[in-house]
């Protein structure tokens, strides 16, 4: 990967601009939300000392959002993070539909974990070389918390896929399940193929092609099949067009901001 | 300009290891001989759908410090007690090193006995605060003794 010329925002004509912004726009939403549908397990997870190390796992991702909430919020000219994540109905959002999708049953919700980790590591390990430096500096930071990430799910997967038939299944009933709308995470902002020109952000489809790498790897050493030939990924997210799960989703996080905005802690 | 990802030259830097960071299988590798011990020390016959057994954690919070006791937990074998340790007990405060040891590798002495460790007569030489004032005291006796010399030494 060979270094260009930093991207200067101030000077960057207004369609660049824009295409940035949805690019953050989805990081911060997937991050958001994936760390929201997994603090419903707070509480309720299979072992105490699983539940919370995944509950810090959903904070260390809704940690992230914050991250991406704050650039957006600084450079390019979107409200604060509250009211970003608090004052936008469904079609305001850019997440893929993976991480609006129920939690399910356990393994439906490490399942997902599982893929969305990997391509956020993926992901935020390229996008370190971004042009665009405020970009490239937060994409360095919030790759360091992906190693346990990648660490705890590799952990569980492969114990569960390969210890017994009733886990194997679940894993990959699991698997069958979400594949679509987890290739959907690489579905392209708005605006991506100008961003990839200028070196700011690594185009989704080669990051797509590496996770499937890591994907299959992880799955041949647990027992279980990635179901790629069969399936057509599950877009739409990215331009707006969500299931109804997130409308859903969306009244239960915004509930307490809606009745009072005020409202401080 | 970005070009294919699995083409990039510098593969997890910040973790010094020569694979992307995100194909490397992730482990907490027993490098460490105590480790070793407690990983043969576990129980063989592990059952992930019944009990596990319990582990006492210990966190190193800097390099070179004693590791200390920060709780118990339960977990199949010691991969998974590290991991599971490492947001347990060392989401909050600093660590760079955790120690985790199978609860039957640990003998323990009875509480009926809890009279030998008391002291029965005063045993204040083996308390530092048995010490205070030493020097001054010493200081004192030299000077006595410069004293008792320039008066023409001792008989």
């Amino acid at each position: 990967m060979t270094t260009t010329t930093p991207f200067d925002l101030a000077s960057a004509p207004a369609e660049a601009r824009a295409a940035l912004d949805a690019y953050v726009l989805a990081l911060a939403d997937d991050a958001l939300l994936q760390g929201h549908r997994d603090s419903e397990w707070t509480g309720l997870g299979p072992i105490l000392e699983e539940d919370i190390a995944f509950s810090s796992m959903a904070q260390d991702e809704i940690g992230h959002a914050l991250v991406w909430y704050t650039l957006r919020a600084e450079h390019l000219g979107a409200p604060t993070p509250d009211e970003q994540a608090f004052r936008r109905d469904a079609a305001g959002w850019r997440n893929a539909r993976l991480v609006e999708l129920p939690r399910g049953d356990y393994a439906t919700s490490l399942i997902r974990r599982t893929l969305f980790d990997i391509a956020k590591a993926i992901q935020y390990d390229a996008l370190r070389h971004s042009a665009w430096p405020p970009l490239a500096v937060a994409a360095g930071k919030l790759r360091q918390e992906k190693k346990y990430h990648l660490l705890h799910n590799q952990a569980y997967v492969r114990r569960l896929g390969t210890s017994g038939a009733d886990s194997h299944d679940r894993l990959q009933s699991a698997l069958d399940a979400l594949f679509p709308a987890a290739l959907g995470l690489f579905e392209p902002t708005t605006g991506e193929a100008a961003l990839t020109a200028l070196g700011v952000v690594a185009p989704s489809a080669a990051l797509s092609a590496v996770w499937l790498g890591a994907v299959r790897e992880l799955l041949a050493q647990s027992g279980l099949s990635a179901p790629i030939a069969t399936v057509a990924p599950d877009v739409g997210g990215r331009r707006g067009e969500h299931t109804d799960d997130l409308g859903a989703m969306l009244d239960a996080m915004q509930s307490l901001h809606r009745s009072d905005p005020e409202a401080t802690w | 300009m970005y070009g294919d990802p699995t083409a990039d030259a510098d593969p997890s830097v910040a973790f010094g290891h020569d694979m992307p960071f995100y194909t490397r299988d992730w482990h907490f590798d027993p490098y460490h001989q105590r480790l070793t011990v407690a990983r043969r020390g576990a129980p063989d016959a592990v059952h992930f759908d019944t009990e596990w057994g319990n582990w006492e954690v210990f966190i190193q919070e800097k390099r070179g410090e004693h590791h200390t006791h920060a709780g118990t937990l339960h977990a199949p074998d010691a991969e998974m007690a590290i991991m599971l340790a490492k947001e347990n007990y060392a989401r909050r405060g600093p660590c760079v090193n955790i120690w985790v040891v199978p609860e039957d590798a640990i003998a323990a002495s009875a509480y009926e006995d809890a009279d030998m460790f008391e002291h029965t007569t005063d045993k204040m030489y083996r308390d530092p605060a048995g010490f205070q004032g030493l020097r001054k005291k010493a200081q004192a006796g030299k000077e006595r003794a410069g004293d008792e010399a320039a008066a023409g030494g001792n008989p």
